[in-house]
């Protein structure tokens, strides 16, 4: 045998382990998605929706209604903050500047997600006395979300070509209205994208949330303090190990429920950043 | 339709000179305020959290790092034992020497499995998946990332634990019972194997991504120079592809081990809540920082001297000191691999 054909058995031999490897992967992916799929679907019944968790049994509609809300003022807050910093680096300032905030930004994303909420345990459920409360599991997640948000705005906004910007300023607009009328429009697909990721994974958050929501088996009462919020990842971890039928039904149906809705995020997510690529093909 | 500039600035109805001036403030006050906020958040982190924990750091000293007992002490004694100045319950004694190796031991042993299987992975994606099915595939790694947590976590404690402990480690065991770490009794499920697993499933589609996305910046010439050379396309992935992206491949391993080491749901889920115990093999409980911390919630909260939950920041600064040193590392060389890229241009 020659040292060519011992080498191309090899090569051969090594890209059948490699494609063995993805297979492994996939099938492990497929795996947990059926196994999701048919505990939680015939769990997931129309009655979930609007009855409350009592005990170990009961429904969903605290843990939905929570999980929506602190999603959504999280939102609110990282909208806020991710946008305006995201904004701060690619046109306000220094390259030195930009360097730095991108790099604590960066490592703001590497931050254990328990140490976030054990921060703000410390901090303000137990330091400002907010208690269990919507506000504080919301800075949480606002916190989990923000190094995603603040890369897509300034990745979306750096993106605008600089034509477009010197001839609005050409054309006398001040640099406000260039950044809210040129810039904003243009970069609004790719903030969404980000703004989709970033939603996608405080879906999924747990850590940062027993510290800081609690968890309540009443609907939310939308009091800012002193009011636990339930969400749905509560339900999966805690009820799962609870030795009852009715539980285990309800934390299977909390992971079908947050696997659509991360998945329709993230789907949703995918669809903008490939009309978004399709538009500037399309320009240029 | 494609917007134009001109029809954009032509559309905006243009204010007053005076409010324009008062909105640039607006934007400029808005736009550094939450740049300082956003710069300053790990920082404020760090510094708050070493203040709340300076008085268990002061009672606890060395014994946080060297020894293996958890206990807040007798919550029903009277009086306090005093040390260091710091008072705490009679008895009380957190050392968090288990939970470090559970940290350690956990990531390391998943990244023993994953960043093999993730650079296979990334080379069958990048040279050899058919273009056709591509998308499709890189659509399937990033949903697998996104798979929360606790989900993880649930297939973990319904079906891997079982497996485990019913049937893996009982084979296992019974053949390899002289090899070191791994022979011995076969225990739960629960334990240092499950929560390895778990770890290198959540850490491997990351890590596709990251190794996936180096590759693809890599010009693909050296590749394709190297095969017209004579090379096989194994050759010239191993042998020319790599060692010219070796930085960026190393910074997404640190990057993911970084990731493995602060994961708390799964892990808390499988690892079976080890107290004051190492494992005697790896199919025995273990525990991690990130676990303890939020399995102790309950019982620091009802220590009266206050010392449990100051230790409990105390193992949460350890737990953000140790993640925060490797994604420094890993983004330094991410940065390097970058400025290296541009010169290259």
């Amino acid at each position: 045998m020659t040292v060519q054909q011992r080498n191309s058995i090899i090569s051969r031999v090594w890209w059948v382990i490699s494609f063995a490897a993805l297979a492994i992967l996939v099938a492990v992916l497929l795996a947990i998605f059926w196994f999701v799929a048919v505990r939680g679907f015939p769990a997931l019944k129309f009655s979930l929706f609007f009855t409350v968790t009592s005990g170990l049994a009961g429904g969903l509609a605290n843990a939905i209604a929570g999980t929506v809300l602190l999603t959504v003022i999280g939102l609110a807050l990282v909208i806020f903050f991710g946008i305006g910093a995201g904004v701060w680096i690619v046109e306000v300032a220094s390259p030195r500047g930009r360097q730095l905030l991108r790099f604590t930004v960066d490592v703001l994303a590497g931050v254990p997600s328990i140490v976030v909420g054990y921060f703000l345990y410390v901090a303000l459920v137990e330091g400002l006395g907010w208690g269990f409360s919507l506000i504080a599991g919301s800075v949480a997640l606002a916190i989990i979300m923000l190094p995603y948000v603040v890369r897509a705005a300034d990745l979306a906004l750096s993106t605008v070509p600089t034509e477009l910007r010197e001839g609005a300023i050409a054309l006398g607009a001040r640099p406000t209205v260039v950044l809210f009328s040129i810039a904003f429009p243009w970069a609004l697909p790719g903030i969404t994208t980000g703004l989709l990721v970033a939603t996608g994974i405080a879906l999924g958050e747990t850590a940062p949330l027993i510290y800081t929501a609690g968890w309540s088996s009443f609907m939310p009462s939308l009091a800012p303090t002193h009011s636990p919020v339930g969400y749905l990842t509560y339900v999966v971890w805690t009820f799962i190990s609870q030795p009852s039928d009715a539980a285990h039904a309800l934390a299977y149906a909390a992971a079908a429920l947050l696997m659509v809705l991360i998945f329709a995020t993230n789907l949703v997510a995918r669809g903008l950043v490939e009309s978004w690529a399709a538009r500037t093909l399309k320009r240029s | 339709m494609a917007t134009r500039a001109v029809d954009v600035v032509a559309a905006t109805t243009i204010p007053k000179p005076k409010s324009m001036a008062a909105q640039t403030a607006l934007v400029r006050i808005w736009t550094t305020g939450t740049a300082i906020i956003c710069g300053a958040l790990v920082l404020l982190m760090l510094l708050f959290l070493f203040a709340f924990a300076w008085p268990a750091i002061k009672y606890n000293g060395w014994t946080m790092l060297t020894s293996i007992y958890w206990n807040i002490g007798d919550q029903y004694a009277t009086g306090t034992t005093v040390h260091n100045g710091v008072a705490a319950q009679p008895g009380a004694n957190f050392g968090s020497l288990v939970f470090i190796y559970g940290t350690l031991m956990t990531s390391i042993l998943a990244m023993l499995g994953a960043v093999p299987l993730s650079l296979l992975v990334a080379f069958a994606l990048v040279y050899r998946i058919p273009a056709r099915i591509r998308p499709g595939v890189n659509a399937l790694v990033e949903l697998m990332a996104g798979v929360p947590s606790v989900v993880y976590g649930l297939w973990g404690v319904v079906v891997l634990v079982p497996f485990i402990g019913q049937q893996l480690a009982p084979f296992v065991t019974s053949h390899l019972s002289g090899v070191p770490f791994v022979g011995g009794a076969a225990g739960s499920g629960n334990g240092l194997f499950a929560s390895a697993v778990i770890l290198a499933l959540m850490v491997t589609p990351i890590m596709v991504a990251t190794m996936r996305d180096v590759m693809l910046a890599q010009s693909k010439a050296l590749y394709e120079a190297s095969v017209a050379l004579g090379s096989t396309s194994w050759q010239a992935v191993t042998r020319v592809v790599v060692p010219s992206v070796r930085n960026g491949v190393f910074a997404s391993v640190l990057l993911a081990f970084g990731r493995a080491l602060g994961e708390t749901m799964a892990v808390l889920m499988v690892c079976g809540a080890a107290a004051n115990e190492f494992p005697s093999n790896i199919f025995q409980t273990v525990n991690t920082i990130a676990a303890i911390i939020v399995s102790q919630l309950e019982s620091a909260s009802t220590d009266a001297s206050g010392i449990a939950q100051r230790s409990l920041a105390e193992l949460a600064l350890i737990l953000f000191v140790i993640t925060l040193t490797i994604n420094i590392i890993a983004r330094l060389i991410m940065r390097g691999t970058d400025r290296l890229g541009k010169s290259n241009a």
